[in-house]
């Protein structure tokens, strides 16, 4: 956008102004995460840049953090964990949400709205709560501290992004298709995989990813319900960062900016495509 | 497809008294019922599954967790006959020597209980939360009760002189009901007095009260900066054209799809004393070595990470308010004779009020519930209430305090969550 060649001094100034003013705050998002990138290669066991990295002397910068995180036994044990954890809950999520989506995007529906506020009340009740209450009901019904808690627990905190963005997508659904298939001699269940999943498809992964995000970034509930066997990644930076603080955490940190990034492209080449599919932009 | 099923079965045939029908007979008005009926159930089949699972996993944990700050089974369970003996007693002078017979019987036969359903030892717990001695006052005299011989009384005053207290009587007889609001009492720093009565606690005991406080201003503080730095950009973002703005929203996406340990992190790298921000300063001379400032463990600290961590929850919804308001309403503002700071204010800005509302709420909401980056980067003075309900829970097991505390923090955020419900509604939760 450039400016318009009626403006006076005073609004190319703010014009200007504006731009600094709005650059710093993207500064303000982005080099936080970003300077953890060059600090994880670190020779020195600080947070900070030493001369020798200011003056890119190759000395002052290693891998050794990166050594210490893939020869760490539990940092090791973390990631398998987080990845099980996560798959485990995103499909028992994406399946139940996928479904409870379904029913509520039909008219019929009773109690919607009840239903509803029911369903997405693990986004709204505070972390704390969910962690404390599941805490209590899992130790009585001795799944605390396993992976099958761990998994439900997480199962549950996603399913309200399974339901809100298969429910999104299924607004722009055409239902007359399935009457269409259903005319045509298909079996509901034979239209769901033919007809219905090939069109919600974009906003199941959508949904799903959210899922997998939010049991791979989830802390709390981890504290309150997993054993040390079930220690996540973020709860083994959570003890890295309380206990012995060392750039090990900077250079997982960054391998998971790096994975956030992944992440990003691949939620916005679905958005796009799930666009173009539903014929919302000209391609 | 039920729907399919019912449009079949009619057709255009009548009965005897002029009803129409389907073609088997059934008057059409019950065979479409039971169509919708079956329809319903379907729908509702398709929810069920989830509905159960959220039910028994998430609500039934939560309102199991509340229970807990009311519930007050342990004194009814240990004591019954002494609070039998106990009912008539006025609370001005120490009960009798029959109160004191009831206590020791009590006492003995739940000293002979089976290891795994003891009740001394919960006794001793919930009585302490009341009055603190109180433990030591029940493990030592249950040591020895079994040997106590009449007059009891005495007996019981010499094992421990907190049974020749009022207090510890007064206590028991209040909290010998299997219900209480003693938890409640305790979370808005208030406890009984002599007479029974709710007061206020002594100065320098009341914790929670301020705590509560502290959050609500720590998050409104949050909110206005994710607002005064979230408005500017939203805007910037809006007037770009799509290209450039796609672009510049992977700056707000990035710290959206991060994750959370990795965001706080960042900061303690950054604000550290001998951190990335510390370092900069003193190296160009602004600050001393000996002065570093001190940015973490501390309020600043916790309103500096939560800012950034919270800011895409406002960008995002003003983004998507702002993209829908037409440019072309601030042009004929100007051009009727409006200054651009009166265009602004009177056209534009009461435009992007649903926006504004809807991500400050949001960010209200989750800030106000927040326990990571308080924890980490929070220190003493930059604690919120989720800090003290997770201590309560792992370290001091106060149980009935940490749910009386997290109710009152959920039915605020329940609260909240109805307004913003109000404001924007639920279907225009959108993510990345």
């Amino acid at each position: 956008m450039s400016m318009p060649a009626y403006y006076t001094t005073k609004d190319k100034v703010w014009y200007y102004a504006f731009r600094v003013i709005c650059f710093s705050i993207f500064f303000f998002l982005l080099a936080p995460i970003l300077i953890m990138i060059p600090l994880s290669f670190n020779a020195q066991p600080f947070f900070t840049f030493t001369r020798e990295m200011l003056t890119l002397n190759p000395e002052g910068y290693s891998l050794r953090w990166y050594r210490d995180f893939l020869g760490s036994e539990s940092w090791m044990r973390s990631i398998r964990n987080s990845f099980l954890i996560g798959i485990g809950a995103t499909v028992l999520s994406t399946t139940l949400g996928t479904l409870a989506a379904l029913g509520l995007s039909r008219s019929e529906m009773p109690a919607k709205g009840l239903i509803m506020g029911i369903l997405i009340s693990p986004m709204i009740v505070p972390l704390i709560i969910s962690a404390a209450g599941m805490f209590f009901f899992f130790s009585s019904i001795n799944i605390a501290q396993t992976y099958l808690g761990v998994i439900l627990a997480h199962a549950a905190l996603g399913t309200p992004f399974v339901v809100i963005t298969v429910t999104a997508t299924l607004v722009s659904f055409d239902q007359s298709l399935i009457r269409a298939a259903a005319n045509l001699g298909a079996s509901p269940t034979r239209t769901f995989f033919k007809i219905t999943m090939p069109l919600i498809l974009p906003g199941v992964i959508s949904g799903a990813l959210f899922a997998f995000i939010t049991s791979f970034d989830e802390i709390v509930v981890v504290l309150f319900v997993a054993g040390v066997e079930q220690r996540t990644i973020p709860r083994e930076m959570w003890s890295g960062i309380r206990e012995d603080i060392s750039p090990t955490i900077l250079a997982v940190a960054t391998i998971l900016v790096i994975l956030s990034i992944a992440l990003l492209t691949v939620v916005e080449l679905l958005r796009r495509r799930g666009e173009r599919l539903r014929g919302l932009s000209p391609q | 497809m039920a729907m399919a099923d019912a449009t079949e079965q009619v057709g255009s045939e009548t009965d005897s008294r002029g009803r129409l029908v389907t073609s088997d007979g059934t008057p059409l008005r019950r065979a479409l019922e039971r169509a919708n009926r079956r329809r319903k159930f379907t729908a509702f089949l398709l929810v069920a599954p989830l509905l159960a699972f959220i039910v028994i996993f998430f609500a039934f944990p939560i309102a199991q967790m509340m229970w807990r700050s009311v519930d007050n089974p342990q004194i009814v369970n240990a004591l019954p006959r002494t609070l039998d003996a106990l009912q008539d007693w006025d609370g001005r002078t120490l009960p009798d020597e029959s109160v004191y017979a009831a206590l020791h019987a009590d006492m003995v036969e739940d000293q002979e209980r089976a290891r795994r359903d003891q009740l001394i030892g919960p006794l001793g717990i919930r009585l302490n939360y009341e009055l603190s001695a109180a433990r030591s006052a029940i493990s030592r005299t249950a040591r020895s009760v079994s040997d106590f011989e009449a007059p009891y009384k005495d007996a019981f005053m010499d094992a421990h002189r907190l049974w020749g207290q009022l207090e510890l009587w007064r206590v028991i007889q209040r909290e010998g009901r299997p219900l209480t609001l003693s938890y409640y009492v305790a979370a808005l720093d208030r406890e009984y007095n002599e007479d029974g009565q709710i007061v206020r606690r002594d100065e320098n005991r009341q914790i929670y009260v301020s705590l509560f406080i502290r959050t609500l201003v720590l998050s409104l503080a949050i909110t206005g900066m994710t607002f005064l730095l979230g408005f500017p950009i939203a805007y910037f973002l809006s007037t770009l054209p799509m290209r450039y703005a796609n672009l510049l929203m992977i700056a707000v996406l990035l710290p959206f799809w991060t994750s959370l340990l990795v965001r706080t992190s960042a900061w303690i790298v950054l604000l550290q004393q001998q951190g990335v921000i510390n370092e900069l300063l003193v190296n160009i001379g602004l600050i001393s070595d000996g002065n570093r400032l001190n940015l973490m463990y501390n309020q600043t600290g916790t309103i500096i990470a939560m800012t950034h961590i919270l800011l895409p929850f406002m960008v995002l919804p003003l983004y998507s308010v702002m993209k829908t308001i037409p440019p072309s309403y601030m042009r004929a503002a100007k051009s009727l004779g409006a200054t651009p700071s009166t265009a602004f204010r009177r056209v534009y800005f009461p435009q992007t009020l649903p926006g504004i509302g809807a991500g400050g709420v949001l960010v209200f909401i989750i800030s106000i519930g927040y326990y990571i980056t308080p924890a980490l980067v929070g220190g003493q003075s930059g604690r919120m209430i989720s800090n003290e309900i997770a201590r309560h829970i792992q370290q001091s097991l106060n149980w009935g305090l940490a749910a009386a505390l997290g109710s009152l923090l959920l039915v605020g955020v329940l609260a909240l969550y109805w307004l913003y419900n109000r404001l924007v509604g639920t279907d225009s939760l959108k993510f990345g």
